[in-house]
Formats: C-alpha cells, structure tokens, sequence
C-alpha cells in the first residue's frame, strides 16, 4: 500500500509556496485579487533574492495587513500616505529595495498629492495599485476609479458624473510624469495574466535596481464582496465592463 | 554696562546689517549681544527695525518697548520711535527726507547727514556705516579695532576688499556727526 | 574671542546644530517665521560632507509622513514648520507616536487662528503638550529661550527621542526663530552607520535577515484588548518621562514672594519683569519650564507653598495656566497674563499685570 510518504518527497514536487509567503492564513474574501498579487510579489522578491534588502510600505485599506503575509521588514502608512512614507526610506536606505502596496482609495483619493509628487520626484520606488473600484474594507463604498453606472453603497443607484465626477485613470496621469520610468495595467483573473503580471512586478523591480525612476504596477481587480457578486461573476463583469475602460497593457516603458 | 539700541529705516538702507556688524563687534569685545529684527513682508520695501543689545551681564528681553538709543533713518520711524527713548537717552538720525524734526528735550538729539555724505564719498553702499560711526562717536560701546573684526565676522570673504572703504566711511560718520 | 562662538539666528541654529550632530535626513515645506531652516541646510550641502538628506516635499503631510518612514528605518530625521503647516502633521504625530517612531519636529509658533498672523505666539501650547492628533498621547515637548537652547535642544531633542522611542517638539516661536545671539555649536558627531542603527535600534525597518523576525513599524491593532495594553505601555513610558526628563531653569526664586511661570521668548520678557521688580524692592521670582511635557509640576507644587501668587504669562489667551493650576492644586491664586495674535508683552505691562494681579489682588 502507498504511504502519504512515499509520496512526498522532492522529486514528487511540483508546487511549492515560496518561503517569503507566511503561514499566516489570509483574511482576504474568496475571489479577491490581492492573495494572487501577495503570492507573485513574494515568489518575486524570493526569485530576485531580494527578501533581506526589501521594505515594504503597507497601506489603509483591505491589504493593511500585508505584513502579516510576507516576510520581510514592513512600515504602516496613514491613508494615501504611502509614497510620502515611501519616500523617507528609500532616500534614507537608497541601497535597499523599497515598495507600497495600495488601494484605489488610497492611490487615487485621499494620497493622490504624494503619489503625483513622488512619481514627479521620481521617487526610485515600486508602487502597486490595485484598482478594484470600490472601497473594500470600509464595505464598499465609491472609490475615485469606481465606473460610471457601477453601484457602490454611496452610490446606490451607480456612479452618476453630474454628481460624483468622473473615475479618474491615475496610471494614465502618472505615465505623462517625467519621473515615472514605467507604468503598466495588468490583471490577475486568468492564469496568463497572474503570470504577465509577475513580469511586470520583476521589470518595476528591476527598474528600482537600475535607479530608473517610479515604477507603476496597477493590477485591475475584483473585489466580489464590495462587488455582492461571485467570485465568477466578478471577473465577468471585470472584463466586460473595466476592462473597456481600464485598458490593460504597458502605458510607458522607458 | 547694557545698551539697548532700536535701528530703524526703509528696507535696503541696511538696517539690519549694521545691526548684525554692530552685535558681531559686541562679541568682539566679549560681550553678550541679541539682534531681534522685525520680520514678514515690511521687511519686502517698507520699514524695517532691530533691536540690538550689547550687555556685560546675561540678556533678559530681546524685544524692548524703550531704548537706550534710537537710530533713525526715516519719517515714519522717527514718529513711531522718537517716544520710545528712555529720559536722558539718544536719538541720532539722518534728515535726509526728515520733515517733522525730533521735539523731545528730555534726550540727546545728533544729527548726522549720512545719506548726502555717501553720495559725496561717492559710495551710497556704505550709508549704513557712515551712519554706524556716528553712532559710535556718540557711544563708544565698542572700540574701533572690534569695530573692524566684527566686520570681518560678518561680512563674506570675497567682500573683505571692501573693509577699508567701511572703515573710511565709519570715521567719517564719527567726523560728521553733530549734536543739536 | 574663540574662533567656536557664532552669531546666528534661531532657524539657523537649529540647521547648524542638526548637521553637527549627525541627523540623516530633513524633510520640510517653507512656512514663514521658519524658512531659514531649510534654507540654511540647502545652502549648507550637507549631503556632500555628512551625507544628510534634505528634501522639499510636497506639503506639510508629506513632510511628516516622510519622517514616519525614515524614523521607521532606525535614522535621525527631522523637520521643522510653523502652527499652519504642524496642524496639518498632526496626523502624522499621532502615527509616529502610536508607533513609537523617534523624530524631531521644530514649531516656530506664528498668532493663530487660522491662517493668523506671521508675528510670534505661543498659542499652540494645547497642541503640543495635550497630544494634537487623535487618541491618547504624548509628545515630548522642549521650549528654548535663547539661540544657544535652539542648537543644545537639537541634540537633547534628538537623545531623548531615540531613550524613548517617541517623537520630540522643539516647541519655539518668531522671537527665538528670528532674533540672533551668541552660540556655541554642538561637536561635530558622525550619522549613525547601519551596524549602529541595527545595534541600538534593532526594531528598525533596514530589510530582515534570516536571523530575525521581521521588523514592523505600525500602529495597528485590531483586537482591543492588544490596543489597550499598547496603550498602557505607552502611559507607562509618559509617566517614565514625567520621572526622569523635567527641566527647568528658576531666576529669583529663593526668596520670591510672587511668581511668574513662563516658557521660551515670554520667560525672557519675564526676566526683564524680575530684574525690573527687584530693582524696586518686589520679591518676584520666575520659573521657566524648559520641557512642556513632561511639565515641572512638583517644583510649581513647592513654590506654591512659599508664594503668594503666581502668574503664567504666555503669548496665548492661557493656556499653560491649566497646568499651572492643575501643578498648585488650588494652594494659591493662578492669575493669567497673556497678550494675543502676534503681540508680545512689555516687561513694563507684565509688572503692571504682577502689580494688579498679584500684589493688588
């Protein structure tokens, strides 16, 4: 009879969770991006062997506690504030590898001042924007990249422009800025683009060790719950009704 | 020994800098000194003043609301300061666009014409030094040698060519100045 | 007179002396009555000798945030304003506090409300020593009165931020920003190299090696009963301070039959009042906290048993009088004399205040 032991054994190996990922179990929704994009960005930093020299910059938001799933030295930001706290470290560390994790709210509301002025700066960071459009942990309300017509519980009805202004494309703004050496718009509903998006992490990373400038990784995501969908349903209406707007693809690439 | 001396004029007539070469001669001769400006847009073209102190004993108040000497340079500063000097002090001041006169009799009044004198030395730069020996004259706080070290204190090296001029001006205000 | 003893204005010391003592990075906004602090270490060019960071950000909050993410690194950073630009990090503070981030933030105060006035004040006193931001907190608070205390509080601010792990104020205003004096600057010191900062701070964020847990600076969390013991450490560390750091400096006070309590450019004015007083016979001393917070409480306490009176004279509408209060416990009359919106008292009305108040009262 076969034991479980004859099994595991390293030739057998075909999937392993990178170490820089923690044990701890994920508070994320079921079909919420932000485990996929934590799992690429940890298999990242261990493929690049940049987990001693990276410090990560975590937001407000549902990924406030990125820290608690990868394993490397992490700094708490205020609201929007990431790129300004950001921005201490890598100017105070500039040997050091250095990245904020943040939400649409965060990136496109509240921080939209310190994200403008440390891409304009050129700030040698990493930014990650996950844009699911809509306020996920504070439960759901509009976000400034929150569609027209799509609902969220401060627009029931949806987001209508006459009231509540347009949804702002801030990686289409960023790409104008000198500072910025690459910004990309990618998604992680399907398995090529989880690893189109890995690429994208590894060439913003890259880019931060040839001091190139500001490196914009937005991943267009869902967020099923704020979205009171499925999880199937979500990535759905993702491609059908984001995806014409949020166009994936490389914006700049210097 | 304490002096407590109010500077007051137009911005540019270089208050504050005969201020500054005044309190930097004052260290010259180990003494304690403050220089308290007035500061914000009436420094941009209007009025500016500084109080500075020299003192042989630990300085209190840097802000004075009563002088020793007041040393004016135009209208609106001798209105504004001409009731601030303590009985018995100093007031010396240029006439030049002087309209209304000092009228205290309870002070000294001297009078020194600083600005002509610059436009005679042809050097309206060193105005404010002219103006610095007259008072010098009337007090000699400090003595002539701390005088030229507290200028080479305060003045950048690539200016220091221009030390003897500050001198030949300073002698002169000490030569022109007058008591009324 | 030794080639060492500078004159200088208080915004300049502070650039001075920071530059001296090894502080890795600024990051500021301009804001009159400070700018010259900036402006100075523009003009310095430190990062070429001592390698320290000097940045223009964005906005006060940037500013701040700035020093969040540095002073999470283990470094020496610092920034200074005035009361517009603070009220905006106050966000920042509470962050920096909550985590116990070390950092040095410089507050020329200006006359407020609101915009307000560009003259000195001391209004902001409720601000910097009852918290600021949100949530239950404590800033070390220190108060120079002199161009000299500007420079030495650099260095205090920056020894006591590091033995506590707490942010420091250098609470100043326009007078002590403005004026110069005499100073002698601090010794030249070298920034901290990375093998110091992980030795001395080893909660800094410098990226994990294998050989420890990782490193992270936050202020969050979740389950109450985790934020409640945070917060009794915190309280823990203030009342540590309140044991250990209280400075002061006392004029006339041995045999003062009346009392004057002021801090950084008023204590000076107040001096005057003293030398005025006792030159016509008036028993008056003066007490000048030099540290706001933690507050010199229990020297107020003993005065009170020997005075008559005694009265907190602040550029403010009475402010620092609570604590004076709050400090006598009722033992004798607390009077308040303040002058408002950039004004700054006479020595001359200050008496007569003594006189009315005090004396007469």
């Amino acid at each position: 009879m076969l034991e479980i032991n004859d099994i595991i054994k390293p030739e057998n190996l075909v999937y392993g969770k990178t170490p820089v990922l923690t044990d701890s179990v994920m508070h994320y929704c079921p079909g919420c991006s932000h485990g996929v994009v934590h799992k690429i960005l940890a298999q990242v930093i261990e493929e690049m062997g940049i987990q001693e020299q990276t410090i990560g910059v975590a937001p407000v938001g549902c990924a406030v506690f990125a820290y608690n799933y990868i394993d490397i030295d992490w700094h708490e930001a205020a609201h929007g504030r990431a790129p300004a706290v950001a921005t201490g470290i890598k100017r105070l560390l500039p040997e050091k590898m250095v990245f904020t994790y943040q939400g649409d709210g965060d990136l496109a509301a509240i921080g939209t001042a310190e994200t403008i002025h440390a891409c304009n700066r050129g700030e040698n960071i990493v930014i990650i924007f996950i844009n699911n459009g809509i306020y996920g942990m504070t439960g759901g309300q509009m976000a400034p990249t929150t569609i027209e017509g799509m609902p969220a519980s401060t627009c029931p009805f949806g987001r209508t422009p006459e009231r509540d202004g347009y949804p702002l494309k801030m990686s289409e703004i960023l790409a104008t800025l000198p500072g910025t050496c690459y910004v990309t718009r990618q998604a992680v509903h399907t398995a090529a683009h989880v690893r189109k998006t890995k690429k994208a992490l590894v060439k913003a990373f890259e880019n931060q060790k040839m001091r190139k400038g500001t490196s914009i990784v937005e991943v267009v995501s869902t967020c099923s719950s704020g979205w009171k969908m499925t999880p199937v349903n979500a990535n759905k209406w993702m491609v059908d009704n984001m995806f014409p707007f949020y166009k994936l693809g490389d914006l700049k690439n210097e | 020994m304490k002096e407590e001396i109010i500077i007051a004029g137009f911005g540019g007539q270089g208050v504050l800098s005969m201020g500054k070469i005044l309190a930097y001669s004052g260290i010259m001769q180990n003494l304690e000194v403050s220089w308290m400006p007035s500061y914000g847009p009436e420094m941009r073209g209007g009025t500016a003043n500084v109080t500075v102190i020299l003192s042989d004993t630990r300085i209190s108040s840097p802000i004075l609301h009563e002088y020793d000497t007041a040393i004016i340079l135009n209208q609106q500063s001798l209105d504004k300061f001409e009731q601030q000097i303590k009985p018995g002090g100093c007031l010396i001041y240029d006439s030049n666009g002087i309209t209304h006169h000092p009228t205290r009799k309870d002070i000294n009044v001297y009078r020194v014409d600083a600005a002509e004198e610059a436009v005679k030395m042809n050097s309206t730069k060193t105005f404010n030094m002219i103006v610095l020996g007259a008072y010098l004259k009337v007090k000699p706080v400090v003595v002539m040698e701390n005088v030229l070290n507290g200028l080479k204190k305060s003045l950048p090296e690539r200016h220091h060519h221009l030390i003897p001029i500050n001198e030949k001006a300073i002698e002169r205000g000490m030569q022109i100045v007058n008591q009324i | 007179m030794g080639e060492d003893i500078k004159l200088m204005k208080g915004n300049e010391a502070i650039a001075e002396a920071a530059i001296r003592i090894g502080v890795d990075g600024y990051f500021g906004y301009p804001i009159t009555p400070q700018s010259e602090v900036m402006e100075t270490l523009m003009a310095k060019q430190p990062w070429d000798t001592t390698g320290m960071v000097v940045l223009q950000a964005e906005s006060e909050i940037a500013s701040i945030n700035m020093l969040y993410g540095g002073g999470g690194c283990g470094k020496k950073v610092m920034t200074s304003s005035s009361s517009p630009g603070i009220s905006l990090m106050q966000e920042g503070l509470t962050y920096l506090a909550g985590a116990e981030v070390p950092c040095l933030v410089v507050n020329v105060v200006r006359g407020g409300p609101g915009l307000g006035t560009i003259q000195p004040a001391q209004s902001d006193y409720f601000q910097a020593v009852k918290g600021g931001g949100h949530g239950d907190y404590s800033l070390i608070v220190l108060a120079p009165a002199s161009v000299q205390e500007m420079a030495d509080h650099v260095k205090l601010g920056f020894d006591l931020a590091f033995k506590y792990r707490n942010p420091v104020m250098i609470l100043s205003d326009g007078v002590i920003g403005q004026m110069m004096e005499k100073v002698v600057l601090p010794s030249a010191k070298s920034r901290w190299t990375e093998e110091e900062i992980k030795e001395l701070n080893p909660w800094a964020t410098l990226g994990k090696p294998k050989t420890r847990e990782r490193n992270v600076i936050t202020s969050l969390k979740l389950q109450s009963d985790e934020m409640e013991e945070h917060n009794h450490k915190l309280q823990a560390k203030y009342q540590r301070m309140k044991e250990e750091e209280v400075l002061f400096e006392e004029f006339n006070c041995a045999d003062a039959q009346y009392l004057i309590v002021a801090y950084g450019s008023s204590s000076r004015v107040c001096q005057k009042t003293v030398e005025i007083a006792r030159d016509k016979g008036i028993k008056l001393g003066l007490l000048r906290p030099i540290t706001l917070f933690p507050f010199p409480s229990d020297r107020i306490y003993e005065l009170a048993q020997q005075v008559k009176g005694i009265l907190s004279v602040e550029m403010s509408a009475g402010q620092m009088v609570e604590d004076v209060r709050l400090s006598v416990n009722g033992k004798v009359p607390v009077y308040h004399y303040g002058r408002l919106g950039g004004m700054v008292p006479s020595p001359s009305e200050v008496l007569k205040a003594v006189d009315e108040k005090l004396i007469g009262g």
